[in-house]
């Protein structure tokens, strides 16, 4: 699968779940993984860092 | 065989961590992300079927409180409880239950307006430590050195001017080493320890690069963990301690969405199992 913004390829691991987060090897965006169906994956846009975020 | 719930929105290590150890000990671990959860006032308990009891693991606090606020409104039991969520999210109002419990906790100063702040500090003297009410991970943490960096930050925060930036929360600087205690505590009590060393300012955040070491819980360590988590109500949390030179341990923030990736790695207990254990314990009593 290649990233939605630069076009490079995304390494997704097999074990990964729906609501993981996947980061750009090259132009570093974040992506959330919204569907997965086998080897059917659907991604988008991961939420920024909000104020509140943290423990 | 039982059945517990992790509510996310970001899926990070530790959620699945608490998804595998729940499964090892042969329960049932569903995972949900808040972000596409829908909750009405006519949602039933039946409707979400969430099992025996929820872990509430939202990185963000107001989704994770309001998230919280629903499961009890349906009688879900939550870790932790609204109650423990909401204090524990706003460090003005966990420091003032950690004075009241008197447990000691460095001095903080509380103002309601950039001018009442400002003529605080000028009476009290520099430097103090400023803290946003709301937040984590040591952003927006600084130490307050003179006039000009108290006016730069009173200059931005009336430029962003949020809710929460018109309280200022400015605490004593604790003179200290350079590292702090972070004591993860379940159902009141202490699993495991870390020191949390500075990787070179004087904050101690794992989240900016801290070096997490293996901490031995003393017995003034237990007992202010144990007082904290009282305090607060209890749950799931993770104490933030200093030792301050004039004053023994003191504790300085009480977390409520602990994160322990980096000290389950070291930890001679479990941390994740002994969450699920616990939380299965809690509504089983």
């Amino acid at each position: 699968m290649n990233c939605p913004e630069c076009d490079a390829k995304l390494n997704i691991p097999d074990d990964a779940s729906v609501g993981e987060i996947v980061s750009c090897p090259d132009c570093g965006a974040d992506f959330e993984i919204s569907k997965k169906e086998g080897s059917n994956i659907e991604l988008k846009q991961a939420e920024s860092v909000g104020e509140d975020w943290g423990e | 065989m039982s059945k517990i719930s992790i509510v996310f929105d970001r899926l990070r290590t530790e959620e699945k961590m608490l998804q595998k150890e729940a499964a090892a000990l042969g329960h049932t671990a569903v995972m949900l992300d808040a972000k596409i959860t829908q909750i009405n006032t006519d949602s039933k308990k039946e409707d979400l079927d969430l099992g025996d009891v929820v872990l509430e693991r939202c990185v963000s606090y107001f989704r994770g409180l309001h998230f919280t606020s629903a499961l009890e409104f349906l009688d879900i039991p939550v870790l932790n409880k609204f109650d423990v969520a909401s204090i524990c999210g706003n460090k003005m109002f966990m420091t003032l239950l950690l004075k009241k419990n008197n447990i000691p906790t460095p001095k903080t100063y509380f103002s309601f307006s950039s001018e009442s702040a400002t003529d605080n500090l000028e009476k009290v003297g520099y430097p103090l430590v400023i803290k946003p009410v709301i937040g984590s991970w040591g952003r927006g943490v600084m130490q307050i050195v003179d006039k000009d960096a108290m006016d730069a930050i009173v200059e931005i925060r009336d430029i962003t001017d949020s809710p929460h930036d018109r309280i200022y929360y400015l605490q004593k600087v604790v003179k200290r080493p350079p590292r702090d205690i972070r004591i993860i505590t379940i159902g009141d009590e202490p699993i495991a320890a870390m020191y949390r060393k500075s990787s070179g300012g004087f904050k101690t955040n794992i989240a900016l690069g801290a070096d997490p070491e293996i901490c031995e819980i003393t017995k003034e360590m237990e007992e202010m963990a144990i007082k904290a988590s009282k305090a607060m109500g209890g749950g799931i949390l993770g104490i933030d301690m200093m030792e301050d030179e004039e004053r023994g341990i003191v504790v300085h923030e009480v977390n409520n969405t602990v994160e322990f990736k980096g000290l389950a790695r070291v930890s001679q207990r479990n941390i994740p199992k002994e969450m699920v254990k616990f939380a299965l314990d809690y509504v089983r009593k």
